[in-house]
């Protein structure tokens, strides 16, 4: 077999991925980074070292099989590749793309002890928009079971745990409020980062399963969570509806014209195509000079939407510095790169009025980092008689979200005091056979997050149903002659069965 | 146990359309688990063909037994104007949502004003009828600007006991604003014990005016603008009393005596220009198509 790797013999730089050129993708909704060629992948995955202790699966909220997959790279076996990683998560595509790997998996990898780290991340991505060119579907046999599941919500936690309940052999139907399935990946994720035809060939994907989605649905209002576990039948629910409540800081002019939430702005420009008004009828108004108030991955998200949308001047607000700010480093560094003017230790104190109902600048605070607070970072603390006034004509907010409380208005689940709901280590919720996952349960988090939170309460699902994990149910049919199935030893498998009972 | 595919339409089909005037259609569609659903206050969000956009609308009526949801929509913007063209018996809507929004709260009040101006007559009514099925005396004043615009008052007469129509220009009923009509009712039953108020901002502003001195609860129901309905965007935030609250997931019912409507009126005009310009774009692209006599100039 191949001589064994070491971190000498391995190459030392990460492979770097083609980006759009910042200037003219500032102009432009196409996505940003180009993906890996096959060269690329297959320099990077020889970067990984194959090391025992795996550390990266670890890393992964939904534990692919990473090593599997890449050590399948290198052998140029792509498609079992594809077949490793959609063992654990049927949506590489966008995983690949929208995950923050360098806290996750990239973040534990051994390489990364000493080198960069294995561009995990990038190979995921580059084996899924494969799969996608190529039209692999991992539709395994399906011993359909007598159950039926209802999920709500369509987005990255409903769809991982339809997923898993499908491939248990449950009859699974997704509901979902907006026109289109895909949650906050149609509505929040702009397609420069995520191309609204990835998700799609995704959620195509999940059908194949035999997953029905019900669009146009709003749980709670239409029917309730009790009625669809008691007269609609449904024998397991799970809900992820997210927490997409804006909030706004309680500001002076924040009903002004001109100031509007991060879901605002990203809703209007990507699930209602606001950027092609006047041919999609949704209207968006944005002004020459936006601010936008935070720092997190939404927040970059509504900056780097806004300079697409032709404003002039975009700058980012933010309290701490750049050092605490919560968005991944890499989309802080693109919002850079296509001009956004950060303004760190900088917070709004008031919104002021062009004496037309509209915005004519906000009226800013100096901050400084103080001790450490309840999260751990440094608490922003005024500067007095740092006052001053800047001006702009847009005021976004990403400053976070609240649990929607629809559920909660409609319904008798337990909730906690900031109206999440309450649920159990096993994302099991107070009425029985209705579990919930993602943000939620938790407030706001990542896509992945969300996912892993999904296929968890898949699990707890198939367990309350009594039914035998997935994998187990289409076992003889997949055995190849390696004893392997989908690339992991069997035993293995059986292994992970056991944890999971 | 019922299946939900069955009961949830794909689209949604148009049963009846009426014309109340130029301006003013209604539309009733097939929705037989949104009829089920339906109360009285609560809304839908409407999408008539893929490129659209969401606009709410309250409703107007629904009706269990035939599966069907009323709406009464006047051709404003561009939206609305198309769909005034378009939604014809037969046709369907790309996407309809709903119901939205914390049903009308149908208290133990026993004496109910139910006031209605201009379009907003049409969403009082389910709360008039539910107010009269749940043993209230029910007042109702209907404002409108002439005698051409007047719709459902034969509805209205039906679920009230006493109802009084109001004109701008006097060509039927008394002359004058609801409040006119407010007053008379007061005059006549001073023992009102809940006010109903539902159209225009400045109507409405007017109605809890002409209640706050008699010191009588008086809801009104808001309709800014939104996008998904479901508590997510915000663009729907109102004043109300020293808090800021959504209209979709929060109301859309509120008591009026507490609504700042001034700023509800600045926040209905937030896209006044693109919206004008939406409008442009369409009657251009109307007449490219030979429809110049079909556009609203």
């Amino acid at each position: 077999m191949a001589k064994k790797k070491t971190i000498r013999t391995i190459p030392q730089e990460r492979t770097p991925m083609r980006e759009q050129d910042p200037k003219e993708r500032a102009r432009n909704f196409a996505e940003v980074a180009c993906g890996y060629r096959l060269e690329d992948a297959m320099r990077e995955a020889e970067r990984c070292l194959m090391c025992p202790e795996e550390p990266c699966i670890k890393g992964c909220p939904v534990n692919i099989n990473i090593p599997a997959f890449i050590k399948k790279i290198t052998e140029k076996n792509y498609r079992g590749a594809y077949d490793t990683i959609t063992d654990a998560n049927l949506l590489p595509a966008i995983c690949g793309r929208v995950c923050p790997q360098e806290n996750q998996c990239e973040g534990r990898c051994t390489v990364g002890d000493t080198l960069e780290p294995v561009a995990i991340g990038r190979l995921e991505r580059f084996i899924g928009d494969m799969a996608i060119a190529e039209g692999w579907e991992n539709v395994p046999y399906v011993e359909p079971n007598r159950f039926r599941v209802g999920i709500v919500g369509s987005g990255p936690s409903g769809m991982a745990c339809a997923a898993d309940m499908a491939k248990a052999g449950c009859d699974v139907t997704v509901y979902e409020a907006f026109q289109e399935a895909g949650g906050v990946l149609k509505y929040g994720i702009p397609d420069f980062r995520l191309p609204n035809g990835v998700i799609d060939a995704e959620i195509a994907k999940l059908v194949k399963l035999g997953i029905k989605f019900k669009c146009n649905t709003l749980v709670g209002r239409l029917f309730t969570v009790e009625q669809m576990v008691t007269e609609m039948g449904y024998d397991a629910v799970f809900i992820g509806v997210g927490a997409g409540y804006p909030s706004f800081m309680g500001i002076p002019g924040e009903s002004l014209n001109g100031v509007l939430s991060a879901n605002e702005l990203l809703t209007r420009c990507n699930l209602m195509h606001a950027r092609d008004f006047p041919n999609y009828d949704t209207p968006i108004d944005l002004g020459r000079r936006v601010a936008v108030i935070g720092a997190g991955n939404t927040a970059m998200d509504a900056l780097r939407v806004s300079l697409r949308m032709g404003a002039e001047e975009v700058h980012c607000i933010y309290r701490r510095s750049k050092a605490e700010a919560p968005a991944r480093a890499e989309e802080i560094h693109h919002a850079g790169e296509e001009g956004v003017q950060f303004h760190w230790l900088t917070t709004p104190v008031a919104l002021l009025d062009n004496g037309k109902n509209g915005v004519k600048g906000m009226r800013c605070q100096r901050m400084e980092l103080g001790e450490p607070d309840d999260s751990g970072r440094r608490r922003p603390v005024p500067v007095p008689g740092s006052e001053y006034e800047f001006d702009c004509d847009t005021v976004v907010y990403a400053i976070g979200t609240n649990a929607n409380p629809i559920i909660g208005q409609t319904s008798k689940l337990k909730l906690n005091k900031w109206g999440y709901i309450d649920a159990d280590e096993n994302l099991a919720t107070s009425i029985q056979g209705v579990y919930a996952g993602g943000d939620i349960v938790t407030g706001a988090a990542t896509v992945i997050q969300a996912m892993g939170a999904g296929r968890k309460a898949a699990s707890a699902m198939k367990a309350y149903l009594g039914l035998r994990d997935s994998e187990a149910v289409y076992q003889a049919e997949s055995t190849g002659s390696d004893g392997k199935l989908f690339g992991i030893e069997l035993s293995e498998r059986n292994h992970a069965r056991l944890r999971l009972g | 146990m019922s299946e939900p595919s069955t009961a949830l339409p794909e689209s949604f089909e148009i049963v009846t359309r009426q014309d109340f005037s130029d301006v003013t259609y209604l539309l009733e569609f097939r929705h037989p688990m949104m009829a089920k659903a339906a109360q009285p206050g609560q809304f839908v969000i409407v999408m008539s063909h893929a490129h659209g956009e969401r606009i709410p609308l309250t409703i107007a009526d629904f009706d269990r037994a035939k599966g069907t949801v009323t709406l009464v929509i006047q051709a404003v913007g561009k939206t609305t104007r198309e769909m005034q063209q378009t939604c014809k018996v037969g046709a369907r809507l790309h996407a309809v949502v709903g119901p939205m929004g914390i049903p009308s709260h149908v208290g133990k009040a026993k004496k109910v004003l139910c006031v209605g101006g201009g379009l907003g007559v049409a969403p009082v009514f389910p709360q008039a009828r539910a107010h009269k099925e749940n043993g209230a005396k029910v007042i109702g004043v209907l404002g409108f600007r002439t005698k051409d615009l007047i719709f459902w008052d034969d509805k209205f007469a039906k679920v009230c006991d006493e109802l009084i129509v109001c004109t701008d220009d006097g060509s039927a009923g008394l002359k004058g604003l609801v409040t006119l009509g407010i007053d008379k009712a007061f005059e006549k039953h001073p023992d009102i014990d809940e006010v109903v108020a539902i159209g225009p901002p400045v109507m409405m502003k007017g109605c809890v005016e002409a209640t706050r001195p008699r010191k009588v609860k008086t809801m009104v129901s808001l309709n800014p603008v939104m996008v998904d309905g479901t508590g997510m965007c915000g663009g729907c935030r109102v004043k109300v009393g020293d808090k800021v609250l959504f209209a979709c997931v929060d109301g859309p019912d509120f008591d009026g005596h507490l609504v700042d409507f001034d700023d509800l009126s600045h926040r209905l005009k937030r896209y006044a220009t693109t919206e004008k310009e939406a409008l442009e774009h369409w009657n251009e692209s109307c007449r490219i198509r030979g429809h110049a006599d079909l556009a609203v100039k």
